[in-house]
């Protein structure tokens, strides 16, 4: 991050998202779903979020969309404040949300003209009939869905997974959005068009300035769609930076433990000992009582007595990288570096 | 009782040998080749790992090894030999009854969704003493208690689990008991069905280390499927990769990465990008896979490679032996005219000849 400050295009500053549940025998509990995250969008750059499965991603996603209100904590839009209010059309002229699943965000009954025509006259953007017909043509024709005269009449059960989350951007980007949030945007699609997807996503970053959010649990595809790198566990955001530097040189036990466990075909036909580093671990907490201080001590190789009693302060290694470990408070860093 | 006759065996080691499998869904009007004419060895202790897309035909493969495939499925030829104590059965041909002896006892299967394959209101224990009862009717109540300790134990799950239900279990707990459930009876062949595909990356890594150490210690064989061939470059020893309801390339984990030579193999293993090597730009595999309905006449690649030349049009492509940079006879086989020396392909694109170190 450079020493001049860029407005980010969305931000979420210190936002924190409690559910109130009911459990099995009714009583009420509190799932402690984000706790106190920040995350800055940019035009023309991307952020990976990265975490497991309840490590709050989505919510946190959700918040940004104005899905529903935070806890506590702001959400700014250009630098305007925006929590507090509910979010209306214009907010989500400037905020589009892509879900995982393209085969259930999409009308079944209706052609894929309909589908994004529907978006552009909603948001006025589409003066006439012909116009927004042009307009259709020329979004299908951005996502590469060619030619965009025939996708225009298809039924979305007439398309591939890989096409219908091309009309899902598509009708994102028909609203003019300045932000797209991706919820794991190709964790459905087949292998081999999944790169597709996210050379498309890369290009609408570098030719239209656009902030992105990529969403996903597979570090990999995170290095080569973005630029930053944030992961949460737990509903905590535990480290960030630049995506090469979190992934080679993580900072935080949690980052290291998510690297060593992605598939890496090439380590292949190493050994089979690198799969036992892993495998006495245990899983995410529940967050309905989390454990206290920072959230992965229960698991972590390194917790000390102050990781059970409070959350470590945001330690900034340089470079915008920076971490949530007491390991750095406590001069320890050296020993995330050992092998 | 045909299929129990028993067959001279030529090899010691093999388990499971599939000849020319087809599998067709029978439809009103017309049919659907969803695995055609497969042909598979697998040996004791090995794990087979099978890799391709939606629609490439795994599924459908796994259902018909296991025999659990239901109409408009068919299997309408080749034969799926087995050994079996010291017999080879042809699973094709046996009936439900005999079926029944086998199954948990010689093949077991894991499937993707463990929740569904769970009863949902028995206790874990009591579905551990299921299989365990019927397989072995006079098994004493203690003894069940004593092996399900022990099996719950294999994956690493507590002994107070036995008495919850599924729903108190996490995801990777419950694939976890699947896995040690099917491993109850000490069966020869466990097939497993995208089994770490629902469950988190840090749970997939302790799964398939949980699998390759009970490989060791217990010596089963694995055909394990999924869409992800980067996870199995890492657990199985050979893969075999799928391609419109047929096997385009096979051969050992080390060539699939260092040499494929099959351009969709190649395409697919370029569709993962690097965790720890240089980002370069990746393309994937242009297009989409073919429907199954409107097969081209040549290579069902076609469509898709950059490579194709005439003979691709006009023909398909049969598994040919390949050389590969590594070994010369260990098995490398792929589906690809641009090595078949008889057809005068066009010079082979270096991607496809190199080999690359790791």
């Amino acid at each position: 991050m450079s020493t001049v400050e860029a407005t980010a295009a969305l931000e979420a500053i210190n936002v924190t998202k409690h559910f109130h549940v009911r459990d099995s025998v009714g009583s009420g509990a509190t799932v402690h779903a984000v706790e106190n995250v920040t995350l800055r969008l940019l035009p023309g750059r991307i952020v990976a979020l990265v975490g497991e499965s309840g490590s709050g991603k989505t919510t946190l996603a959700r918040l940004l969309a104005q899905f529903y209100p935070v806890t506590s904590g702001d959400v700014r839009l250009h630098g305007q404040p925006v929590s507090g209010k509910r979010a209306g059309k214009d907010y989500f002229r400037q905020v589009q949300l892509i879900f995982q699943d393209p085969f259930g965000s999409l009308h079944p009954g209706h052609r894929v003209r309909y589908n994004l025509e529907r978006a552009l006259r909603i948001h006025g953007h589409a003066k006439s009939r012909a116009d927004a017909r042009d307009q259709s043509i020329e979004l299908l024709e951005r996502v590469s869905l060619i030619p965009a005269r025939e996708f225009l009449d298809k039924f979305p059960h007439e398309l591939s997974g890989g096409q219908r989350q091309r009309v899902v951007i598509a009708r994102a980007l028909a609203v003019q959005p300045s932000v797209l949030l991706g919820d794991e945007p190709i964790s459905m699609l087949d292998v081999s068009i999944r790169l597709d997807m996210l050379n498309l996503l890369a290009r609408l970053r570098d030719e239209e300035g656009l902030a992105l959010l990529y969403i996903t649990h597979d570090i990999a595809s995170a290095r080569y769609l973005s630029d930053d790198v944030h992961v949460m566990y737990a509903g905590q955001m535990i480290e960030a930076g630049p995506k090469d530097e979190v992934i080679q040189t993580p900072m935080h036990p949690y980052t290291r433990l998510l690297v060593e466990a992605s598939p890496d075909p090439g380590r292949a036909g190493r050994s089979d000992g690198v799969f036992d580093e892993t495998a006495m671990l245990g899983e995410p907490p529940n967050l309905v009582n989390p454990p206290s201080g920072c959230r992965f001590h229960p698991r972590c190789p390194f917790a000390m007595d102050e990781c059970r009693k409070a959350f470590p302060d945001r330690t900034d290694l340089g470079n915008g990288h920076w971490a949530h470990c007491w390991l750095h408070q406590k001069g320890r860093t050296a020993e995330l570096r050992t092998t | 009782m045909n299929a129990l006759a028993s067959v001279p065996d030529p090899d010691d080691d093999l388990l499971l040998d599939v000849r020319g499998l087809t599998v067709e869904y029978a439809m009103a009007e017309r049919s659907v080749t969803a695995c055609a004419d497969i042909d598979l060895q697998l040996h004791r202790g090995e794990i087979l790992g099978v890799a391709g897309e939606s629609g490439s035909g795994k599924s459908t493969l796994i259902t018909a090894l296991t025999r659990l495939q239901r109409p408009p499925a068919v299997t309408t030829a080749g034969q799926i030999l087995l050994q079996y104590e010291n017999r080879r059965l042809d699973l094709v041909q046996l009936e439900e009854k005999q079926l029944r002896a086998l199954r948990w006892n010689t093949v077991s299967i894991v499937l993707q969704s463990a929740m569904d394959a769970l009863n949902p209101v028995m206790r874990l224990g009591a579905q551990f003493a299921d299989v365990l009862r019927e397989h072995e009717p006079r098994i004493s109540a203690d003894s069940i208690v004593a092996r399900t300790r022990e099996l719950l134990g294999l994956v690493g799950i507590p002994d107070n689990r036995m008495r919850s239900y599924p729903h108190e279990l996490s995801g990777g707990m419950r694939q976890r008991a699947m896995i040690a459930l099917a491993l109850a009876c000490n069966p020869g062949l466990v097939v497993m069905d995208e089994p770490t595909t629902a469950v988190d990356v840090v749970m997939q890594r302790q799964i398939i280390g949980q699998i390759l150490r009970l490989r060791q210690r217990l010596g089963f064989a694995v055909v394990f499927v999924t869409h992800d061939l980067s996870l199995l470059l890492e657990l199985a020893d050979r893969i075999a990769i799928m391609y419109a309801g047929r096997i385009v390339e096979i051969g050992t984990s080390a060539d699939i990465y260092a040499a494929p030579r099959h351009p969709y193999t190649r395409g697919l293993r370029d569709s993962f990008p690097p965790l720890h090597a240089p980002l370069q730009k990746l393309s994937g595999i242009p297009g989409t896979p073919p429907d199954l309905n409107e097969l081209p006449v040549g290579c069902p690649f076609e469509p898709r490679c950059t490579h194709g030349f005439d003979a691709c049009r006009s023909d398909r492509p049969e598994l040919l032996s390949i050389r590969s940079g590594s070994s010369q006879a260990n098995g490398h086989l792929a589906a690809c005219h641009l090595h078949d020396a008889r057809l005068q392909p066009p010079a082979l694109p270096t991607e496809l000849s190199a080999h690359v170190d790791r």
